[in-house]
This record gives C-alpha cells, structure tokens and sequence, in this order.
C-alpha cells in the first residue's frame, strides 16, 4: 500500500514506504469480520424459551424479596412465639388468615417469615456451595488435565471419592460434626466438587489439543487469550450449571440431613427443618398446611433453578448460536 | 481378559484398602459418647478413661488399626453398643438385609421396564405429548427433594386407594406403595439417559445405514440403538444392584420398614459408634465391588472395549 514505486529493492526497507491504516468497519466487513458476542448469543438463544425467562424473572423477583422481606412493614420475626392476648398461651396452629398469611406452627412462630427466612438459608447453603464447587472444580480438574504427572495421582484420588456413596461421606461427616451452617457447608463442599473436576479434566485434555489452538498459538496467541476466548466459553455453560444445580442439589441434600436428625440446629430456619416440622404433623387434616406451604415453595424454587440451569447451559453452548 | 480381570482386581483391593484405612481414621474422630450407651451420663471422667483404655482406644493409632485389620480379616465386625447391646453387628444386619433385598430388586426391575420404555418412547415421539411429559417428569422427580414427593405419595395415595399407611409383613397390598415409590427416581434416569443417548445416536452413519437398507423406525431403535445404549447402563448396574442392600433411608423409614437403610439413622441417633464404622465400612465395598464388576461386564459386553491399552475400561 505504499504510496511511492519502489524502484530499487534496497528502497523495500525504507519505512516511509508503509504507513498504518485506520480501522474501518465497511472495509472490515468484507473482510469476513463478524461482531458475534458470546454473551449477546447466549442471551439471545436464552430468551427464545419463553419458560426459562419466566422462571428467571420468577426466580428474579423471589431472591429480592427474600432478601428484603425483614425490612418490609408489619413482617413478624421468624423465631419469636406468639402468645394468644386471650389465654395467655403460645398461639399454636393457628390456621392461615390475615395476621398469618401462612399460619402459625406448633409452638407459636409465625410460618410466613419462617419461610422466607428458611428459604435465605437454603439459598445462601446453595450458592456458596455452587461457587465453591466451581472454583475448586475447575482449578483441580484443570490441572488434573494440563499438568500429565498429576494424572496419575488424583485419578487415584477421584477413584477413592467416587467409589464411596456421597451420602455416606455426608452422614459421617455431619455426624463428627456439630450442627450448624459451616458444617452443612463443608461437609457438602467436600465431595461437590469432584464432578465438576472430572468434567473439566475430560473437557481440557479433548480441547487443549484441537486443531483451532494449536494454529492460534502458531499465529503467537497468548494463552491467557487461549484460555478467555477458547477454552473458557466451553467452561461458562458447565459452570453457570452447576450453581444453578447446586441450588435443587443442597436443598435436598439438606431436607435428607434433616431428616435423619443430622441437619441444622432447630433454632435456625431452613426449608429442611421446615418439612420436617411439618412431616410431623401430616397425619392430622387441619394442620396439613404446615407441610404444604413449604413443600410448595421447595419445589418452585427447586424446579425453577433446575430448568433455568439447562436452558442457560444449552444457550451458552457455542454450538447452538447461530 | 483374565490378565485385566486380575489387574483390575488388585487395583479394586488397593483402593478397598485405602478407604478402610480412611474410614476408620476419620472413626476415631466420633463422638466419644458412642462408645459408653446408657451408662454414659453415671460415669466419672476416670472411669470413662479406664473404659476407652481397656477397649483399646488409647493405644497409639498405628496399633489400634493392626488389631483393627486382624479382627476385621477374622470377620468380626465388633459389638453393638447402645442399639442392641453386646449383640454381634453381622447378627444385627443379618435380620435386615432380606427386606432391603427385596423392595430395592422389584424397584430396580420397574425402574428398568419402565424407564427404558418411557426412554424409548420419549425419543422415538420426540418434541410430541410423550416427549413433553416425560421431560415434565423427569424434571419434577430429579429437582424436588425426594422426601417431599414421598410424604404426599404416602399422605394422599393411602387415602385414595385405601391401602394401609406402614408397613405390614403379612399384608401385600402394604408393600405396593413403597416399591413404587422406590422406583420413581430410577425411572427418570433411565428415561432421561435412554432419550438423550437415543436422539443423539439417531444422526449417525450406521443408523443411516440400516434406514436405506429399509429397516423399520422401531426395528432400528430396539435392535440396533438401544442395544449400543445399555452397554453403558450395564456399567452401572451391578452397583445399582449390590446398594438395594443398604436399603432406602426415606423409604424404610417412612413406611417402618425393619431394613437396612433405617438402621444407619436409627444408628447414628443412638450413637452406636462401632455400628456406623460396621455399615461406613459396609457401604464402601459395597461401592467398589460394583464398580469392579460393572467393569468386568462391560468388558464382556461391549467388544469395542480394547482390555490391553492404558487406562482399561475407564
């Protein structure tokens, strides 16, 4: 593109030969330049699932209103026990009407705010322990995948996890444990993760190799470019999927420990210790509703994360933009 | 074959060992409670002493675990302590094993029929009533906790047909609803894994092939894709079935079912140290068994498998 004719060859090294060219898009177009955005993709073949976006705005509007539910006016605190002005007794099953949306249980406590109180409780036991599967999955299963004389090791490692039942690791370690928020958390963490690992292990090893990356490392690519712009939209859909399933997954994993009595204490509310009061009370018609507001609210949000985490992980999958 | 059976095997005793090791470390983490039962609060701190060290659990870990290894080599699992004191533990589970046994095999058999056909009928229909409600199902059954759907299984199901709320030994009908019940969650995976290996499978050459050479859309599915979906299926099974032993914790307890699966939460209630190390144990190789001879059997079934290379059957 020089402007001048090069008459002798010694004259090519002449810089005033070259000048640099402004970006131009019309130019760029024709080039084969395309503005695809992975993030602009994935929310375009999201919102084409008229359901998921329902349950996103659904799920949405839920995680902000159990965050400022205290705040809000004339909400009852989800441990005290109300006492009946009358009798001058803990005001016990009370049925559902206008002072208690959703009544009272056995000992008093309101079972509106206790919901919404558990429902915080479940979700933060969720999300921590979705991001904390995250991180640690991805690292190790990414090293188990880069690194060869690691191979060896943790392969040994994952056999011996894997071939234990999850629920046995739980039980035991919740029992060693006292009960409280950390332990559920730990004691999850612990075996979360190895799934995630091995998946990432899988996914590494089959991409490290493929034709695409080695020709950008040929043209000198980065590999911190490598990693964002090749490998890491391979790992955002399995990623943003397991936190979303990580939410259905703890929230069982906490109405099991409840169930067998290893959950958290009964002074905190959560959804597990929730139908748990309420099992007790299913055989009797009247105070049925104690076990049924929970178990409905469970399933929403547990059903609502599980779908809105396939859709997400099928929108964030390249191969599906167009 | 024989020489991966046996390379196989050896791996499988190592890594039995290493988790008994494991488990019986993170053992001596318990509670010391569980090792006294009832006696527990009418003891003083010297007596509790003289108690842990006539039981061996003062002497320097590496001993504890020799003596540990030598018992467990004879086949002695220990004492129960607080949930039948002085009785053997292989006498305890002994009287439990039979109704694990049996509610877990019926349920594995309907969840094989019925998953699989469901499966099958949800990709051959795909995007159509089956399809749609299958996935309904499936979704419903894998992200509400169990527990929830079980206790209103029980709670209206009884009401509606009538039939009894526990567990009767002498009465059938009291059996069908926990089989059932049972066999909800192994129904929607293997629907979920049949329809999602057999929609993938549908595009490719040799299923093509066997359309030109003009074989029938259901004889394809049945004989030539379903036959290449089991072989990872059969994987899985022999485990499948060696855990009906340990039982299903909701439903044994929620129905009073005297099997396997209740006894480690009546267990852990009770504290009963050497019984949750007896059944930690138990489970575990259980675990490895399967996968061993899930291994093995899908050696045998799938002829692609290449024994000799690195790595095996992994």
């Amino acid at each position: 593109m020089g402007k001048s004719i090069v008459n002798k060859l010694t004259d090519s090294i002449n810089e005033d030969l070259f000048e640099f060219q402004e970006y131009d898009e019309e130019e760029a177009k024709r080039g084969g330049y395309s503005n695809y955005s992975y993030w602009y993709s994935t929310w375009k073949v999201f919102i084409q699932n008229k359901l998921a976006v329902f349950l996103l705005i659904l799920m949405s509007l839920l995680l902000i209103f159990t965050l400022i539910q205290p705040y809000l006016p004339n909400q009852k605190s989800p441990t005290e026990i109300h006492i009946n002005q009358e009798t001058r007794l803990p005001l016990s099953n009370n049925p559902p009407d206008s002072e208690f949306l959703f009544g009272t249980n056995t000992i008093g406590q309101d079972l509106w705010s206790r919901i919404w109180s558990g429902s915080r409780t479940s979700l933060l036991i969720g999300l921590v322990v979705g991001a904390w599967e995250a991180v640690i999955g991805i690292t190790i299963g990414a090293m188990w995948g880069y690194i060869p004389w690691l191979d060896r090791p943790i392969t040994e490692i994952y056999n011996v996890i894997n071939n234990i039942p999850k629920t046995i690791i739980l039980v035991l370690m919740t029992y060693i444990m006292k009960p409280s928020l950390y332990t559920m958390i730990i004691a999850m963490g612990l075996t979360s993760w190895i799934d995630m690992a091995r998946f990432v292990r899988n996914l590494t090893v089959i991409i490290r190799d493929r034709e695409y990356n080695l020709a950008s490392k040929c043209l000198g690519t980065p590999t911190r470019r490598i990693i964002t712009k090749n490998l890491l939209p391979y790992l955002v859909s399995v990623i943003m999927l397991s936190i979303a399933l990580s939410i259905p997954q703890t929230i069982g994993y906490e109405v099991f420990l409840t169930y067998i009595g290893l959950g958290l204490p009964v002074s905190i509310p959560s959804l597990g210790n929730l139908i748990n009061e309420g099992r007790l009370l299913m055989m009797a018609p009247a105070q049925r509703y104690q076990l049924i507001f929970p178990s409905i609210i469970i399933s929403i949000i547990t059903i609502s994360f599980y779908m809105m985490g396939n859709v997400f992980s099928d929108a964030a999958d390249p191969k599906n933009h167009v | 074959m024989i020489k991966y059976s046996i390379k196989r095997l050896l791996q499988s005793l190592f890594t039995l060992f290493i988790i008994v090791t494991i488990v019986f470390l993170l053992m001596r983490l318990l509670p010391e409670e569980g090792y006294f039962g009832a006696s527990y609060d009418k003891l003083d701190e010297q007596q509790k002493e003289a108690i842990l060290t006539s039981m061996g659990l003062r002497d320097p870990i590496h001993k504890q675990l020799g003596s540990f290894y030598k018992k467990l080599l004879e086949g002695d699992l220990g004492q129960s302590i607080t949930f039948r004191p002085k009785v053997p533990v292989a006498e305890i589970i002994k009287d439990k094993i039979p109704y694990s046994l049996y509610f877990g095999l019926a349920a594995i058999g309907i969840s094989l029929v019925a998953g699989v056909s469901l499966g099958i009928a949800m990709a051959m229909g795909k995007g159509k009533m089956w399809d749609k409600l299958g996935t309904g199902y499936v979704v419903f059954i894998r992200a509400v906790p169990a527990a929830v759907y079980f206790l209103f299984l029980q709670l209206y199901l009884t009401s509606v047909f009538k039939l009894p709320i526990l567990f009767d030994i002498d009465k059938p009908i009291s059996w069908i609803l926990p089989t059932i019940s049972m066999s909800l969650g192994g129904i929607a995976s293997y629907a979920m894994w049949i329809r999602r290996y057999m929609v993938d499978e549908l595009n490719k050459d040799y299923v093509k092939l066997a359309r030109a050479k003009g074989l029938k859309g259901r004889k394809i599915m049945i004989k030539h894709v379903f036959r290449n979906a089991f072989v990872p299926m059969a994987q899985y099974l022999p485990a499948t079935i060696l855990f009906t032993i340990a039982g299903s914790i909701y439903i044994e307890s929620l129905y009073s079912i005297p099997g396997m699966g209740g006894l480690l939460v009546e267990v852990i209630k009770r504290q009963d140290n050497t019984l949750v190390q007896a059944l930690v144990l138990i489970y575990s190789s259980i675990g490895i068994v399967g996968l061993f001879l899930g291994d093995i059997l899908m050696a045998i079934f799938d002829p692609r498998i290449n024994l000799e290379k690195k790595g095996g059957a992994r």
